[in-house]
């Protein structure tokens, strides 16, 4: 417990302090008492309306779709006891993107780019619970002595025929918008104004999650042995697979389907941290909140004025850094 | 008499269109080992697994406790029957002490953590199986035979008055299969707990169990004090295979033909 809280306040030092330089930094460098003054001040400076206008709400939203992300990551690896399982394993993100796409390719606006992703998000989850129902149910669960295996190929399955169609839509698309589209896939936060809806899912899924952390330990070592040891193994699998799919959703929807994050950051935190889910799942959303607002400052300022999509950066970075966690040596046992 | 720890009152199972077992009437009261004996698919892990409340039974009832399987609350249930499954397969890695404490899990509230109590718990229940000084290892590192100690260190701490081992000792060898089972004799003997397992050495089952449920591929179940059931006749019948018996070094052996 005490270690635990000890993380947190370290993760949550570090998000601080990636915010101040979310803040600071872009075209328009300021230094910390700039930026002090530039938040608390109500006056209408140009600092000001840079920090508050411009740049606080990317870096929030970027905060909160990071956190979303590794933490619907976190969640599917238990649900699916899978350590190569991410947020989009279960094709959510196919069926935001053919959503996403289909809105650009029929020339829409933003807003409707973002509607046609919720539904399609939506029609994805929608499908793999159909699909998988009986993995869900009870009676059937025991089966198998593993469902897993079974949610996992659905998801898989349903993943391919999501990328079929989208390649069919980025074949069909226009020069003009096929821009729009990679950057869109790739996972991009420019431009991003709503960042409260995913802020709220973020602190909602939380604390959805967090009191049941202690269960999912226990699911971690089998749904039979969970079931033996008092856990209402049906009832918690199908609550974490919505609130995942709901915090997936959400964070694609606002940023595009941003890799890496969601598969990385809470198997990092597993190598190094350890795998009790209580410390796990806050840790997951303030490292990856962390992780991607980092990221999105690079991809803002390293190449500026050009922007490159965030979800670039974070594999560039995060993969050399997964392998060195991967292949250092084991602890002495 | 007390209220048996596990009764079944005619008890059906099937599994698709095979009868596994009909019209099963048996008690296990508290300071009593049964031993499941069967041939491959009779049905000793179904009915384990619906003893557990992971499956239903398709005819009759299980009464745990005096109560209905299926009224009893999932965290209460978890509090008066352990389980040990047949096969475990850890995808993550976990220290030895963590995977151990988890037994305690039906006891904390929801926003407990584990504490020193339940630390001595885990570090008791290890040493009962000799894993002694090996609360740091992962549990991805372990052989077989030391995962299955784990886990029964695991069903040790949960502290359930009724016990239920499918296959508990298939992996030990010799030292530790004794040393697991004069384990819960000495819980059932000295803990006035309730102890059923699955098992196919059959000298193992005569020498540690006082009763046997003796399961066939016909539904037909024999059941009773072990001397009772474990007769050649009966094995015979339920494995299709001559058993002879003999009395050998103070002990009851089975020599197979």
């Amino acid at each position: 417990m005490r270690r635990a809280l000890l993380i947190w306040l370290v993760l949550a030092i570090a998000a601080v302090a990636a915010f101040a330089l979310a803040l600071a930094s872009g075209s328009a460098h300021l230094s910390l008492a700039e930026l002090m003054q530039a938040l608390v001040s109500t006056d209408d400076s140009v600092a000001g309306e840079i920090v508050t206008r411009l740049r606080l709400p990317r870096a929030l939203a970027a905060f909160a779709v990071g956190g979303l992300l590794a933490l619907a990551g976190a969640l599917m690896q238990v649900l699916l006891r899978n350590p190569l399982a991410d947020p989009y394993v279960l094709g959510l993100s196919g069926g935001a993107a053919v959503g996403a796409l289909a809105a650009m390719l029929a020339g829409l606006g933003a807003l409707a780019v973002n509607l046609g992703a919720s539904a399609g998000a939506l029609a994805a989850i929608l499908l793999v619970f159909a699909f998988a129902r009986r993995d869900f149910a009870r009676q059937q669960m025991f089966g198998a002595l593993d469902a897993s295996p079974r949610l996992l190929l659905t998801g898989v399955i349903m993943a391919a025929g999501w990328g079929a169609l989208i390649t069919l839509t980025l074949t069909l698309a226009p020069e003009a918008r096929l821009r729009g589209m990679l950057f869109w896939l790739m996972g991009d936060l420019n431009g991003v104004e709503s960042w409260a809806p995913a802020l709220l899912a973020l602190a909602g899924a939380l604390a959805l999650t967090y009191p049941l952390a202690r269960e999912l330990n226990v699911l971690l070592r089998g749904e039979v042995l969970a079931q033996a040891l008092g856990v209402r193994v049906a009832l918690l699998r199908r609550t974490i697979f919505l609130v995942a799919s709901v915090a997936t959703a959400l964070a694609v929807t606002t940023a595009g389907a941003i890799g890496f994050v969601g598969l990385v950051v809470p198997h990092a935190l597993r190598l190094v941290l350890g795998n009790d889910q209580r410390m796990l799942l806050p840790a997951s959303a303030l490292a990856g909140g962390t992780l991607l607002l980092l990221a999105d400052t690079a991809a803002r300022s390293l190449l500026a004025p050009q922007q490159l999509p965030v979800g670039v950066i974070t594999a560039l970075v995060g993969v050399p850094a997964f392998l060195f966690l991967l292949t250092r040596k084991p602890e002495k046992v | 008499m007390s209220v048996p720890l596990l009764e079944a009152q005619d008890l059906a199972l099937r599994v698709g269109s095979r009868t596994l077992v009909q019209a099963l009437n048996f008690r296990i009261n508290a300071g009593e080992v049964w031993c499941l004996l069967g041939p491959n698919g009779s049905g000793k892990s179904t009915f384990l697994h619906t003893a557990v409340g992971l499956r239903q039974a398709q005819g009759g009832e299980l009464r745990l406790a005096g109560r209905a399987l299926i009224d009893w609350p999932a965290d209460a249930a978890a509090r008066q029957r352990a389980f040990l499954p047949q096969a475990f397969h850890d995808a993550f890695s976990a220290s030895v002490l963590e995977s151990v404490m988890l037994g305690r899990h039906p006891y904390l509230s929801r926003w407990q953590w584990e504490g020193a109590e339940e630390r001595e718990f885990a570090r008791y229940a290890l040493r009962s199986v000799d894993l002694a000084g090996f609360e740091q290892r992962d549990v991805l590192t372990l052989s077989g035979g030391e995962r299955q100690r784990v886990a029964l260190a695991a069903l040790f701490t949960q502290d359930a008055p009724l016990l239920l081992l499918d296959e508990p000792v298939s992996h030990l060898d010799l030292h530790h299969q004794v040393m697991v089972l004069e384990h819960l004799v000495m819980l059932a003997r000295d803990h006035a707990k309730g102890v059923i397992f699955t098992v196919h050495d059959l000298d193992l089952a005569a020498r540690f169990a006082s009763h046997a449920l003796l399961l066939t591929k016909q539904a037909t179940v024999v059941h009773g004090p072990i001397g009772e059931v474990m007769t050649e006749a009966a094995l015979q019948a339920a494995f299709g295979h001559r058993v002879t018996r003999v009395e050998a070094a103070g002990r009851t052996l089975y020599v197979p033909d």
